[in-house]
């Protein structure tokens, strides 16, 4: 039953929609033509754009090092086939001014095609991002071949446990900051479908965090697997955290060494973890286990969200290309004391992070060591880098313990310029 | 355009019953009124401005509530959303406001001379008189939908009209995004500064965007009337003092905003008004008067009283801690305030509080002298 209001609303959205009328008028009532929108999105816009832009004096960002009053006046009034817009792709970034040490990306991709519609943004975005990658005239390779991996085998005196995580979108859907509830719900279902599928040591069952029991929500706590719903203001406003916990679960297989969470912050993350040093295994499960979830998908019509320049598509710009994170939980008391500790990540290309993930601080002398690049390499190489880098630091560790000297590995050569 | 769901076309992919909120934890009053049905009714429209019903009920679904309070669970974006969403707004409004029916009529009076007494509440237990409200410039949407040039707008809108008052009512704004560290930290000891919302009530809704662009704080010179600009609503006024002369607080309340909405009226804007609904704000709670009425007041005898729940309810009052909505009373020292904002008119209102305070602190005295206060008990308001 709708009264007479609405439907005089709805006859406005067939006429169409007006154009913007000089610079500056503040009039009520005349509306901006949206490129890609369908004609059934009213949207309303009284100021131009230069009344429009966000104050970014005080923020320390990717986003806003970029958004000049320009393109945002380029970009403003465009909008993704599925109606995303510049407004809602920045918001976290205008809401969260960052950090004068830690520089945040502070923007987020909808769906895929935001990195499309909006590249005049996210392009130099990226590129600052990842060392110069610039997705205009660059292909990013992918490679999941576990064979070529060479050593791997950690000394488990120093490295605890060893861990690759990645991301994995479904083409079609929009991510996360702009899913509609059945689209988070079609997520849950296709994933979930596929993961059913998956046998021998992969085998495994789907916790979904609505009707998840106390029991089973204390071992998933116990075994460090439960993703609690995002407390960071940079994901909640982003949109991410709404309808928590609808569509949102964690699979595991039975071994409990493959892991994939369900909307979170992605439409997947996957995850291949064990105790210990056994990186070659836990990059070879990582594989395997990835292959295989998408040849179930694609038996089912989907595929994943990929293209050769940006490589695996993700909510965060930081994620694209592979959006792998290969990392140990390493013992390096002496190490971790010398004043050239960064230096010597830095120059192999590894990040350090406390035990608890990202901006969280080590405990005792265990630090979490990361590879620090996402795009322009491969799985392969990636990993590789990890492996190398962290017989390297645990090679130094030994000769401090020996009261031997260590040295700077020379820095890399710059890839992309 | 900002925040949730408003490409509203993409949802039209899926049916109503896919996409139809998880309820089944919630309790909010949302969550009580909107039925698969209703759901699949409203889903497809929209405001002019393009606020849609999952922009009006994401706060709801993002915050299934608390077992013991029950929280709205849904904001408005624009003025329009209260008729274009009606058969979900109307019976939560009837659920909230006492019974108030969709074809009721609200009754406006904001002439201080209509208040009996009010000027004689004793300063032994009343601490302080505050009275609120809110207003909300038509034309404009509403916080948790506004763009940010909107909100600049609405910004510099009022601290014009606030620049031209004068008197007793002089005063100067502070935008948040300019403010020194001593104009601040002044506020703060004044109890003025208001801070980016934390409760994921407000948060849900949008409503902190782009903070702390277009916000500010605007204070007459006395500090005894305050305007919170971009916050929860365009606007809240806010009339205070020590002691109770809440007939002074009332006064000021009155003129200050009578003054500021003729100010916007030379300007060509106006509230947002109707003769059903009153002044319209963001949270359907805060319609009618938007109006809260209270005062801080001693009260450690009579809040011990196996009544006084039951005596704040027959007065139309209710309690808090002295830190506002949701906080504990320290020290026996009681916010207290009117429970009702629509159907009732300002004057009634605060009549009602200033009645109630001065039977309370009458109960409060006999307790003390270890006497009865049976033959004080009230009836029903």
């Amino acid at each position: 039953m709708a009264s007479s209001f609405v439907r005089v609303l709805s006859s406005k959205r067939k006429m169409g929609i007006l154009s913007l009328v000089g610079a500056g008028s503040l009039t009520v009532g005349f509306f901006l033509n949206r490129e890609h929108v369908n004609a059934g999105s009213n949207v309303r816009r009284i100021y131009p754009a230069s009344a429009e832009y966000p104050d970014l004096r005080k923020h320390n960002n990717c986003m806003a090092s970029h958004l000049t009053p320009a393109i945002y006046a380029k970009l403003c009034d465009k909008a993704t086939p599925n109606g995303y817009t510049l407004d809602e792709a920045i918001q976290t970034g205008v809401d969260n001014p960052g950090h004068p040490f830690i520089k945040t990306v502070g923007m987020v991709a909808g769906d895929e095609e935001s990195y499309g519609v909006f590249a005049d943004l996210f392009n130099p975005v990226i590129k600052e991002r990842h060392n110069g990658y610039d997705p205009c005239n660059m292909k990013h390779p992918t490679d999941l071949d576990y064979s070529k991996i060479r050593g791997g085998l950690f000394d488990e005196k120093y490295v605890l446990s060893s861990r690759v995580r990645t991301g994995r979108s479904i083409r079609g859907l929009s991510l996360p900051p702009a899913c509609t509830r059945a689209e988070r719900r079609e997520v849950e279902r296709v994933v979930i479908d596929a993961l059913a599928g998956l046998k021998g040591d992969l085998a495994g069952k789907y916790y979904s965090l609505t009707i998840m029991t106390d029991q089973e929500q204390q071992q998933l706590i116990d075994d460090h697997f439960l993703f609690d719903k995002p407390v960071s203001p940079l994901l909640t406003c982003a949109g991410m955290a709404r309808d928590w916990p609808d569509a949102r679960g964690i699979w595991h297989n039975n071994e409990k060494t493959f892991l994939v969470w369900v909307n979170e912050e992605d439409h997947t993350r996957v995850i291949s973890m064990e105790k210990g040093g056994n990186m070659k295994r836990v990059f070879e499960r990582f594989c395997k286990g990835l292959l295989e979830v998408e040849r179930l998908i694609k038996e089912r019509g989907w595929e994943f969200m990929w293209n050769e320049n940006l490589g695996y598509i993700l909510t965060c710009p930081s994620n694209l290309g592979t959006g792998l994170r290969a990392g140990v939980h390493v013992n390096l008391p002496r190490l971790s004391k010398d004043a050239r500790f960064s230096k010597i990540l830095d120059h192999l290309r590894l990040q350090k992070r406390g035990t608890g993930g990202v901006d969280t601080a080590a405990v005792g002398s265990t630090f979490d060591i990361s590879n620090l690049d996402r795009l322009g390499q491969s799985e392969v190489q990636l990993v590789q880098t990890v492996i190398d880098g962290v017989n390297y630091l645990i090679e130094c560790e030994k000769k401090l313990e020996k009261g031997q000297d260590i040295k700077i590995p020379a820095p890399p050569i710059s890839q992309f310029k | 355009m900002p925040f949730g769901n408003t490409h509203n076309q993409l949802k039209m992919n899926y049916s109503a019953e896919q996409e139809y909120p998880d309820l089944s934890k919630h309790n909010n009053h949302m969550a009580k009124v909107l039925t698969p049905e209703m759901y699949a009714s409203l889903r497809d429209k929209q405001t002019p401005s393009g606020f849609t019903l999952d922009d009006v009920i994401q706060t709801g679904v993002d915050n299934p509530g608390h077992p013991f309070i029950m929280t709205v669970g849904c904001v408005a974006g624009d003025e329009e959303t209260y008729e274009v969403f009606k058969d979900l707004l109307d019976p939560i409004i009837e659920d909230r406001h006492g019974g108030y029916k969709p074809t009721d009529k609200h009754k406006t009076d904001l002439n201080p001379d209509n208040l009996q007494g009010g000027d004689d509440l004793d300063p032994n237990y009343v601490l302080s008189s505050r009275v609120r409200t809110g207003r909300s410039i038509r034309g404009f949407c509403l916080p948790p939908h506004c763009s940010r040039g909107e909100r600049r707008g609405i910004e510099s809108l009022s601290v014009e009209a606030l620049g031209v008052l004068d008197g007793d009512l002089n005063g100067k704004y502070y935008a948040l995004k300019d403010m020194t560290d001593e104009e601040q930290q002044q506020l703060i000891d004044d109890h003025f500064l208001f801070d980016k919302p934390v409760s994921p009530l407000l948060l849900a809704s949008g409503m902190a965007r782009d903070w702390p662009d277009g916000r500010g704080i605007w204070h007459n010179d006395n500090k005894t009337f305050l305007v919170w600009v971009n916050e929860e609503d365009h606007l809240r006024v806010i009339s205070m003092q020590k002691g109770g002369n809440m007939k002074e607080v009332f006064n000021r309340f009155c003129t200050g905003l009578t003054k500021i909405e003729e100010l916007f009226k030379e300007k060509g804007h106006e509230f947002m008004w109707n003769e059903h609904l009153g002044y319209v704000l963001t949270c359907p709670s805060n319609l009618g008067t938007g109006l809260r009425g209270g005062v801080h007041v001693k009260l450690p005898n009579v809040s011990k009283h196996e009544k006084f729940s039951e005596i704040l309810k027959r007065l139309r009052l209710q309690k808090r801690g002295t830190g506002g909505v949701d906080t504990a009373a320290v020290g026996g020292v009681f916010d207290i305030s009117n429970a009702d904002r629509l159907g009732f008119s300002e004057v009634e209102l605060v009549q009602m509080v200033v009645d109630g305070v001065k039977l309370l602190v009458e109960m409060e005295k006999r307790l003390e002298a270890g006497q009865s206060i049976d033959d004080l008990m009230p009836e029903q308001k």
